[in-house]
């Protein structure tokens, strides 16, 4: 979103803008609360947690809690860490990524510039699909898999995220594309260049925007999934989060808490970087999502 | 003189080629999402247990599963969780995004760190709030070491009060969202009417209550839409923050579907919860697509 | 059979025809204009030219070849565009020649012809701009060098001043024309606004709900339209369109009207075969300018009928006053030397050129021909 235009119309008094500035600091401590204290416990040493205060600055300062988290935690019953799972989750999810914000963008193209009967409510069909609660198609889903043979594996979970996020891709491109005049996509036409000459030659080029806001909520969403992962990974193709979950849940007697935390801040870490430096491009992506053309 | 046959190839070819390019998407799009609503709806009518199987038992699976104490509880809590969740969400929304668009200098540090929680995943917020909300290690323990000793807060732990955790933990993912899409709204409000209300001797307060939210019809619209959608489909959160417990206390109806699928081996049960999942949100969201798709003549 | 030629050609959109044989000869050299109001069908024949639109029934032909079905970039046309369509991501060079690319020609060849176009347009200096940096002018020049470029057969233009301003729009306007003086090629071209039809046309096709009104020159549309909707949509301000009687007297006609104050008038016919409407009724079509002043009257008329009225509205415009009178009931228009002595309300002679007025059937809103 970009802040444009502030209403420069309603104006408050002095004492309105202090209390105005106090809410809006105590609302931030608020949401900086839990990534502050995930943050600090992460590098404190387990004692200092199980007899201290979950505010107080570490008295020792230690990356050991990461180095374990990544690569010796106990993650259900092998001691490897997170760093497979992690690799798990990049092998997912960039090929997932890649080829529906491909699809997306040819849908796009096709739903806007080469309009036929029926094409709305094709796509209506198409964006219903992206609402829907995915409990309903876990068990075909687990049957077709199966069938395939590729259940349990990393392919299988590509395969998973490339179709239900096909919706949201195609949303994206179609109302972006729709904005452009179409008597660009004729005058191209009439300069003899084909269907996939203009696009790759005049609407591709034009589409960096809509592309990044695609790839960040493709990658966020596909990152952060844990239904399609706890449900379909096998053993070799668990994602983060599932690996997080096995860890934060699975290890018994004194929990390493700051391996925990540590563990927690690398799963969200790629997200959170993405975040921080393309946030306009994932805001942009929350509100497409929401409010429709 | 009409020759309707004689198109040329090149051009008969660029008629077919967008409608090949969009053939997998829709194949896929059939295949994987409404083939497989199909399928769950009609396992939900079988005797499947384990697997699934294709002895037809009627409506057997909804009967019992309107009959499962559990299953009640799951929709109890969703109740619950909803109707609290969309409205804080939209309470403290509003409320930042009305805060927020009064000129404050510091906007551009404050809405990303009201928004960060939205990239995060469901799993890694149930870990720090799981933790935050333990009485011997979180907020309750340091009020504690901080002096206040008789203060108390281990909702977590009660079966009562776990379902509220639920909604805390909610809340703070997605609040910042609903922020972003009421200041969008508020951005896109005519500054010239604002200007004349005020002409018109409107206070600050009568200013937003009489003109400016009235004006944010849409927002609230989508925003109730997009939240309904996600208290329905959560399933993450649960997991990782209370696992259900204590007991059934924050069971929602995406858990039972997966307990009852894939640990209690009661598939036919499971596909009917799923249906009725689907319902629920399809009543909410085939309305709302309807009227955002019909093209405007 | 001409160069460009539309024959029976119709569309439909399901079961709503759109298009109602439209048949139009456009001979080499031609300028043709088709002007309607918006929906009219203007821009669906102009499309259906390109190739942009199917043909329902029917053939259009260029140059003898039948073109329906063949696809746009080989018909050896080029458009320009009313949004001018400019690539976006391409510089004014990359947008002249991008269709002799897809048409394979060698590189310097393209340069070649995208320097001469360059000149001639004027746009040498923008050659290596994207076309976000151009002022609207600029844009309306590449675009036409893009159409120029290719050496088509047949130019089409789809409203291409629409989006300038007043003054731009009359200096694009002329350089259109000198283009067409240079180049000599043929020109289908689409406006919805009169005068650009009028100053540019060689021939104007007036359409209307999907029919074509009436083909034929700039001055046989302004002089002898064919019908109410011609008549009044051709010019500005709009013919005077009177319902009158008429009524012979001794054995000429002359149409029967009450004046402001409601005194009967009569003013005679050049038109002799209108007795053969005695004691009916018809319309009567006259423009403003041939209400005049007496002074400000054709000398070379031999028809100029005296006639006092009421003067109601005056409205100076500089180089002419506009007069309206209440004339049959209706409201009159009249053009005026600048300083005629017209006060509002008072009494005026008005001189009317009979020769130049129309008439027209009132059942079919046809002309009365001659």
């Amino acid at each position: 979103m970009s802040s444009a235009i502030q209403s420069n119309v309603v104006h408050s008094g002095r004492v309105a803008r202090v209390v105005i500035h106090v809410v809006l600091l105590i609302a931030a401590l608020f949401y900086l609360l839990p990534l502050f204290v995930m943050l600090i416990n992460s590098v404190k040493p387990l004692s200092q947690i199980l007899d201290g205060n979950m505010m107080s600055l570490p008295h020792v300062w230690t990356l050991k809690p990461w180095s374990e988290a990544w690569s010796t935690a106990q993650i259900g019953v092998e001691p490897t860490g997170l760093r497979p799972y992690f690799l798990n989750s990049i092998e997912m999810v960039v090929p997932a990524v890649a080829i529906s914000t491909m699809m997306g963008a040819l849908n796009g193209y096709v739903l806007t510039k080469w309009r036929f009967r029926g094409d709305t409510f094709l796509f209506g069909m198409m964006l219903f699909s992206c609402f829907i609660p995915f409990q309903i198609v876990l068990i075909p889903m687990a049957r077709v898999l199966g069938i395939l043979g590729i259940a349990g594996t990393v392919p299988g979970l590509i395969l998973v995220h490339t179709v239900y996020g096909l919706g949201f891709t195609t949303l994206y491109f179609r109302n972006y594309y729709a904005a452009f005049p179409t008597e660009l996509v004729r005058a191209a036409q009439i300069d003899g260049a084909g269907f996939f000459r203009i696009f790759w030659r005049i609407l591709l080029p034009l589409s960096g925007p809509i592309i990044v806001v695609a790839v960040i909520w493709q990658f966020t969403n596909i990152w952060n999934d844990f239904l399609f992962g706890s449900s379909f990974a096998g053993q070799g193709s668990q994602p983060m989060t599932v690996a997080l979950n096995n860890l934060v849940q699975s290890s018994t007697g004194s929990k390493p808490y700051n391996i925990h935390f540590a563990g927690a801040i690398i799963a969200a870490l790629p997200t959170l970087i993405v975040y921080i430096v393309s946030g306009r491009y994932f805001v942009r992506g929350l509100m497409a999502g929401s409010v429709k053309g | 003189m009409a020759r309707p046959n004689a198109t040329d190839l090149r051009t008969r070819l660029q008629e077919w080629i967008p409608k090949l390019v969009l053939a997998p998407s829709i194949a896929s799009m059939l295949f994987f999402v409404y083939g497989f609503i199909l399928f769950t709806v009609y396992l939900s009518f079988t005797d499947s247990k384990i697997l699934p199987t294709y002895g037809w038992v009627g409506w057997r699976n909804y009967s019992n599963l309107f009959q499962l104490p559990m299953w009640s509880v799951a929709l109890e809590n969703l109740a619950i969780f909803a109707s609290l969740y969309i409205m804080i969400c939209i309470a403290i929304g509003l409320g930042l995004a009305i805060l927020l668009d009064q000129k404050i200098r510091s906007e551009g540090v404050l809405r990303p760190i009201y928004l960060y929680p939205m990239a995060l995943s469901f799993i890694v917020t149930g870990t720090a709030w799981k933790w935050l909300l333990d009485p011997g290690l979180g907020i309750e323990h340091t009020m504690h070491l901080w002096g206040w000793t008789s203060f108390h807060f281990n909702w977590i732990k009660s079966s009562d009060y776990a379902i509220y955790c639920v909604v805390l933990a909610a809340v703070w993912q997605t609040s910042g969202f609903v922020m972003a899409m009421f200041l969008a709204g508020l951005r896109g409000i005519d500054n010239e009417i604002l200007k004349a209300a005020q002409m018109d001797g409107a206070s600050n307060w009568s200013l937003y209550r009489r003109i400016v939210i009235p004006q944010l019809r849409p927002a609230f619209l989508s925003a109730i839409v997009i939240l309904g959608f996600l208290a329905i489909k959560s399933y993450d959160l649960i997991v990782a923050l209370t696992g259900g417990g204590p007991g059934w206390a924050t069971q929602l109806p995406s858990t039972f579907m997966y307990s009852y699928t894939f640990t209690r081996n009661e598939m036919g049960v499971g596909a009917a919860s799923a249906v009725i999942m689907l319902m629920m949100t399809a009543a909410i969201l085939v309305p709302y697509l309807y009227s955002e798709l019909k093209e405007p003549k | 059979m001409g160069f460009l030629d539309i024959s029976n050609v119709t569309k439909s959109y399901g079961s709503v025809e759109v298009l109602h044989r439209v048949d139009i000869a456009v001979e080499e050299g031609e300028f043709l204009v088709l002007v309607g109001p918006s929906g009219c069908g203007k821009s669906t024949l102009l499309n259906m030219i390109a190739g942009l639109e199917g043909i329902t029934s029917g053939e259009i032909a260029i140059q003898g070849r039948a073109m329906n079905g063949v696809h746009p970039s080989r018909r050896n046309i080029a458009m320009v565009f009313q949004s001018y369509a400019l690539y976006p991501n391409m510089t004014v060079g990359q947008n002249i020649t991008f269709g002799l690319e897809m048409h394979g020609t060698p590189k310097p060849e393209r340069e070649a012809a995208m320097k001469r176009v360059a000149a001639m347009l004027q746009i040498d200096q923008l050659l290596d701009r994207k076309p976000g940096q151009l002022s609207g002018g600029q844009r309306q020049r590449v675009a036409m060098g893009r159409a120029l470029v290719r050496n088509p057969d047949v130019f089409l233009f789809d409203e291409p001043l629409s989006n300038l301003d007043a003054k731009l729009r009359v200096d694009m306007r002329t350089e259109i024309k000198k283009l067409h003086q240079s180049l000599r090629t043929t020109i289908v071209y689409v406006t919805h606004d009169q005068i650009e039809a009028m100053t540019l046309s060689t021939r104007i096709a007036v359409m209307n709900k999907g029919y074509v009104q009436q083909l034929g020159t700039p001055k046989e549309i302004y002089d002898t339209p064919a019908n109410i909707f011609v008549a009044t949509f051709m010019g500005s301000p709009a013919m005077n369109i009177l319902p009158t009687r008429v009524v012979l007297r001794d054995g000429v006609p002359h149409a029967q009207v009450s004046d402001a104050a409601g005194n009967v008038q009569y003013l005679r016919f050049s038109q002799q075969n209108l007795a053969a409407w005695d004691g009916r009724e018809i319309l009567l079509g006259i423009r403003p300018e041939a209400i005049t002043d007496p002074e400000g009257a054709d000398r070379k008329s031999a028809n100029i009928q005296m006639l006092t009225n009421l003067v109601g509205v005056t409205e100076p415009a500089g180089s002419d006053t506009f007069v309206t009178m209440t004339l049959a009931g209706c409201d009159v228009i009249g053009r005026m030397r600048a300083d005629a002595a017209v006060l509002p309300g008072a009494s005026f002679e008005y001189a009317i050129n009979m020769e130049k007025a129309v008439a027209f059937d009132p059942a079919t809103e046809e002309r009365i021909a001659p």
